[in-house]
């Protein structure tokens, strides 16, 4: 049973893999370079679509709490756990993509600007807790726990954003999910939205391997 | 509504009681409390950096500090001899369960800082009486949610290993939004400025808390229910 999903993620994976293969070449060879920031900008097409996953990981696990705690149903927890997991990847990539453009661009590796402090806190949302799911023995009480803190962890997140942005921001304003037009060239703004969605893919690819494991443990 | 309140209330006299014939951790929090106080004063270069710019931040961080600490003792006492089980038995609703138990929290934490401000005025010389009553506003605005969701965690990680070290990780980034405030409010407040100024600090603090002492409240159950 726990055979099938492993296996049809793994297809999805690779196929994310060398579609982000593709979003690599097309962004380094087939989009033009930005004026002011030069090579160093070609990190944001790996950088935002990174964010995106992270962010949708918290989503999603603030979703299968809920999920979970409404309908009792072992599975919410274990997609839950999944997207955890794979948020804290995606996190982690995010966390240090950001550096690497920062340094040449700001001329420094980290600011406690808005978006950065939130990613990190982000970060640190993912990690506690799965040291607290590893931390609870009883399968049906680390479920229930893991959901209390996804749920408050969700809802947190936009109290995090809103006050480190009124204390202060240096991040670069949104380009794309704003009121007016997206002020991106179209070759670039492509560029960044396949990549969005090969990120996608792959969050869904990596969520059902990692699901498919906590299937399994849970049936032993 | 009214026996919900009137039930909240006896877990939270019974916890109180409980902590005023012992005085363990209440002394505990106390000399803490003093003690990171001392280390802020030899932690700093009073040469480079006046008290005055500084007094917000040890303020905060001792609160902070002295409010997770004291987060730890809400359910540990109801492990021994499954006292959980007995009040979980008991014909009261959870939420006047976690009232109470988060009304006894806030008593706790109210009187550690009332003692620990003192302390700070005696120790740094900042006067704060001047402000006192905005002061003891924001004290309050920033510690309820806060306060809330600690409550709420330390219903669960008492029953988790390394529970010590587990509600400070999980606890802390709940504190970055009412720390941020609270120091910016005291800052302008020690700084001469009304509180007027930080109406928008207070609303986000106020917002905080509406949300997350609500948010609480109707997942607690999820922690204790069998």
């Amino acid at each position: 049973m726990t055979r099938a999903p492993s296996q049809r993620g793994r297809w999805i994976t690779a196929i994310a893999l060398l579609a982000l293969a593709g979003v690599y070449i097309r962004a380094l060879g087939f989009t033009p370079v930005e004026a002011a920031q030069g090579p160093a900008q070609k990190i944001f097409y790996l950088h935002v679509p990174a964010a995106w996953a992270a962010m949708m990981s918290m989503a999603l696990v603030g979703l299968g709490g809920i999920l979970f705690l409404l309908l009792k149903d072992e599975r919410y927890d274990r997609f839950a756990a999944a997207s955890a997991e794979v948020g804290t990847v995606f996190s982690l990539v995010m966390l240090t993509t950001g550096p690497l453009w920062a340094k040449p661009i700001w001329g420094t590796w980290w600011t406690w600007d808005a978006r950065l402090t939130l990613t990190l806190m982000l970060f640190f949302l993912f990690v506690g807790y799965q040291l607290l799911r590893g931390a609870v023995s009883d399968p049906s009480l680390r479920a229930r726990y893991s959901a209390v803190v996804g749920i408050c962890g969700l809802v947190l997140l936009p109290f995090i954003h809103l006050s480190v942005y009124l204390f202060r921001t240096l991040h670069p304003r949104p380009i794309v999910l704003k009121p007016s037009a997206p002020s991106l060239p179209a070759e670039m703004l492509v560029t960044l939205l396949i990549s969005v969605g090969v990120f996608t893919v792959l969050y869904v690819g990596f969520v059902m391997q990692r699901y498919a494991i906590h299937a399994d443990r849970d049936s032993r | 509504m009214s026996e919900l309140l009137r039930h909240a209330w006896l877990v939270a006299r019974k916890d109180l009681q409980v902590e005023l014939r012992s005085r363990t951790a209440f002394t505990l929090a106390l000399v803490f409390t003093a003690l990171v106080l001392v280390v802020f004063e030899y932690g700093r270069d009073p040469t480079a950096v006046p008290t005055r710019d500084l007094a917000p931040s040890i303020l905060w961080v001792t609160f902070s500090f002295a409010a997770v600490l004291a987060l730890n003792r809400a359910f540990q006492a109801e492990l021994e001899n499954d006292a959980l089980e007995g009040l979980l038995l008991a014909p009261i609703s959870r939420h006047s369960l976690f009232w109470g138990k988060l009304a006894a929290n806030l008593v706790f934490v109210a009187l550690v800082q009332v003692i620990g401000l003192v302390l700070f005025v005696l120790f740094f010389n900042v006067p704060v009486w001047r402000v006192w009553g905005p002061l003891a506003a924001v004290m309050a605005l920033a510690s309820l949610g806060f306060i809330a969701v600690g409550t709420l965690f330390s219903a669960m990680v008492v029953r988790t290993r390394f529970a010590e070290l587990m509600l400070p990780v999980l606890l802390l980034p709940f504190l970055l939004p009412p720390l941020i405030a609270a120091v910016t409010i005291t800052a302008q407040l020690l700084g001469g400025r009304p509180l007027s100024e930080g109406a928008g600090w207070l609303r986000l603090l106020a917002a905080y808390d509406v949300t997350f002492v609500a948010l609480a409240t109707v997942l607690f159950p999820a922690t204790v229910t069998e």
